[in-house]
């Protein structure tokens, strides 16, 4: 077993809609999608962005282009100008996900 | 019908680069310019403007730009579509001639789209069955209907079609989709049939890549970042169109930023949900089936795109008024910032507490530390400094303004090393709450206007 980076092997983007925000998560080659595809489980990202993302999750699998979709739903504190958050948009949170380190 | 045809994105939102466009039409050959200003609130703020001015409510910045352009875009016959017109399209456009007319512009046709606010006629439409529900939280209309500040249809590319085919050189719309300002074109000079589900779908996800402007081209991209050459002078997309739906996306030689597989990957999961149900008006796009091949440097080829047949239903974006927010910050120095930070956070509290006042939410963010990734975000002893950042939501205007007055005292009656507070009181902002909803579409027309200068 060893450990690695999940920002080592996978870049995104993430934003908003309404209060869910959407995080999309691309890996870098063939072998990085298969990795993504086996950890970043439904129950992983949500685990991950515990006391964040306060809502289910839903994913979706987009191989054409190697890459994951994810929903957060209850995550923007309500989303829009309704929002205190300073990421009311959920812009850095692809980041927040690609902080996740997995043993492979 | 021409071989090709080159669309490109002059704008990502109301307030991007003002220099965009002007490139674009001057840099290299263009067909078409198209330039996004709408995002979910923005018709709300447009229809405030307009309340206080009947003359306003649209993108004002867009009327500067096309000052610059015209002379350009009026030599070259190159077509411009854009969305900035708001909550106005007319008034947009007797400033657009306006400028036309100082110019010596003549014979210049503009087209006005309209008919996307149903703010007045909401009642007629909702007993002809409009529905009108949240369509995310399934909430009744009848909880905000009268605290809507703006209702306007997304209308598609169906009147820029029409009003290309009438001849307009400038098309100016109310709401429409910002990927249909992208792919009407293609439709008009490709003569694509309405059915056409592939190629329609091809068409949107062009305009899905160009409507978010240089986020496609380089910026705000998460990969490499650091190989991205000359983010000052960023070039922004082009999309090269063929009529057989296969889309190059590339820039203007001699501009800055970048666009390979990868940032045009990123740009594709932009504020998507179901990548196989990307719904417009007139197609529902499948982003799995979408390939993509670097051609050369700077040109990525899209192909392979399948869509399936439009809904018959077109979405509503409406706003309302939902009490009022106020954000305090000040920053903390070392030795202890976050500590401290945290402690005048904890007296605050006490004092609002003591003031008796409500709020909905009050929540402490602290900038330097845990804004961003929350409790993914691991505390460090020794930061150099922190900004202790604190917002309000309340119905009550007058809680929001205690709370503001209670930031600055802070700097005397609290934890030391303590500064940034030259900005003055927190204002209090009011909250335009977001509204979606579904409606069918044979209860509303889009109106096309031809006005020539």
């Amino acid at each position: 077993m060893s450990k690695i980076k999940l920002i080592d092997i996978a870049h995104g983007r993430s934003g908003d809609k309404g209060d869910a925000a959407n995080v999309g998560i691309i890996a870098y080659n063939d072998d990085g999608y298969e990795i993504i595809k086996k950890h970043l489980t439904v129950e992983n990202v949500k685990k991950h962005f515990e006391g964040i993302c306060l809502g289910e999750v839903e994913r979706f699998e987009m191989p054409n282009i190697r890459a994951l979709n994810f929903l957060l739903h209850n995550t923007l504190g309500g989303g829009g100008t309704v929002s205190l958050k300073h990421d009311a948009q959920g812009k850095t949170l692809a980041a927040a996900l690609l902080r996740m380190e997995i043993e492979i | 019908m021409k071989d090709k045809i080159r669309i490109a994105s002059g704008s990502g939102f109301w307030g991007d680069l003002q220099s965009i466009p002007l490139q674009q039409v001057t840099k290299g050959q263009v067909d078409y310019l198209m330039m996004d200003f709408l995002a979910e609130v923005t018709m709300s703020i447009m229809q405030k403007q307009r309340k206080r001015n009947p003359a306003a409510g649209y993108a004002k910045d867009l009327i500067q730009i096309m000052k610059e352009i015209l002379p350009h875009v009026a030599e070259k016959n190159i077509k411009v579509i854009t969305n900035g017109g708001g909550a106005n399209p007319m008034g947009c456009v007797e400033e657009i001639v306006k400028c036309a007319h100082k110019q010596g512009i003549k014979g210049l046709k503009i087209a006005v789209v309209s008919g996307d606010d149903i703010l007045d006629s909401l009642d007629d439409l909702l007993k002809r069955g409009a529905g009108l529900d949240n369509m995310e939280s399934g909430q009744k209309i009848t909880d905000v209907k009268e605290r809507l500040i703006s209702a306007n249809v997304y209308f598609g590319a169906r009147p820029i079609v029409e009003a290309l085919k009438k001849g307009a050189q400038i098309v100016i719309t109310g709401r429409t989709t910002d990927t249909s300002l992208t792919y009407a074109p293609m439709i008009h000079e490709f003569n694509w049939s309405w059915d056409d589900w592939d190629k329609l779908a091809a068409g949107t996800i062009a305009g899905h890549i160009l409507e978010c402007g240089g986020q496609a081209s380089g910026g705000n991209f998460l990969g490499d970042w650091r190989s991205v050459s000359d983010l000052a002078h960023i070039g922004f997309p082009i999309a090269e169109a063929y009529p057989n739906g296969e889309i190059v996306i590339t820039k203007h030689e001699n501009t800055g930023g970048m666009v390979s597989v990868d940032t045009v990957s990123e740009q594709l999961m932009y504020e998507i949900g179901d990548p196989t149900n990307y719904i417009t008006p007139e197609c529902v796009a499948d982003f799995t089936s979408i390939k993509l091949e670097q051609l050369e440097k700077d040109r990525v080829r899209v192909y392979g795109i399948k869509g399936k047949p439009a809904t018959d239903l077109f979405k509503v974006s409406m706003a309302y008024n939902d009490g009022y927010t106020a954000i305090g910050s000040l920053t903390y120095s070392w030795p202890d910032a976050l500590e401290k930070a945290k402690k005048a956070d904890e007296i605050l509290r006490t004092r609002l507490s003591d003031l008796g006042l409500e709020f909905d939410e009050i929540r402490t963010e602290f900038l330097g530390v845990n804004a961003c990734h929350g409790p993914l975000a691991s505390e460090q002893n020794e930061i150099n400094e922190v900004v202790l950042r604190i917002g309000v939501r309340s119905n009550h205007h007058h809680d929001i303004e205690a709370f503001s007055k209670e930031i600055a005292p802070l700097i005397l009656t609290g934890p030391p090393s303590v500064t940034g507070f030259a900005g003055g009181r927190p204002k209090a902002n009011e909250v335009i709450a977001y509204w979606p909803a579904l409606m069918p579409k044979k209860l509303v027309h889009p109106k096309v206007e031809i006005i020539t200068t």
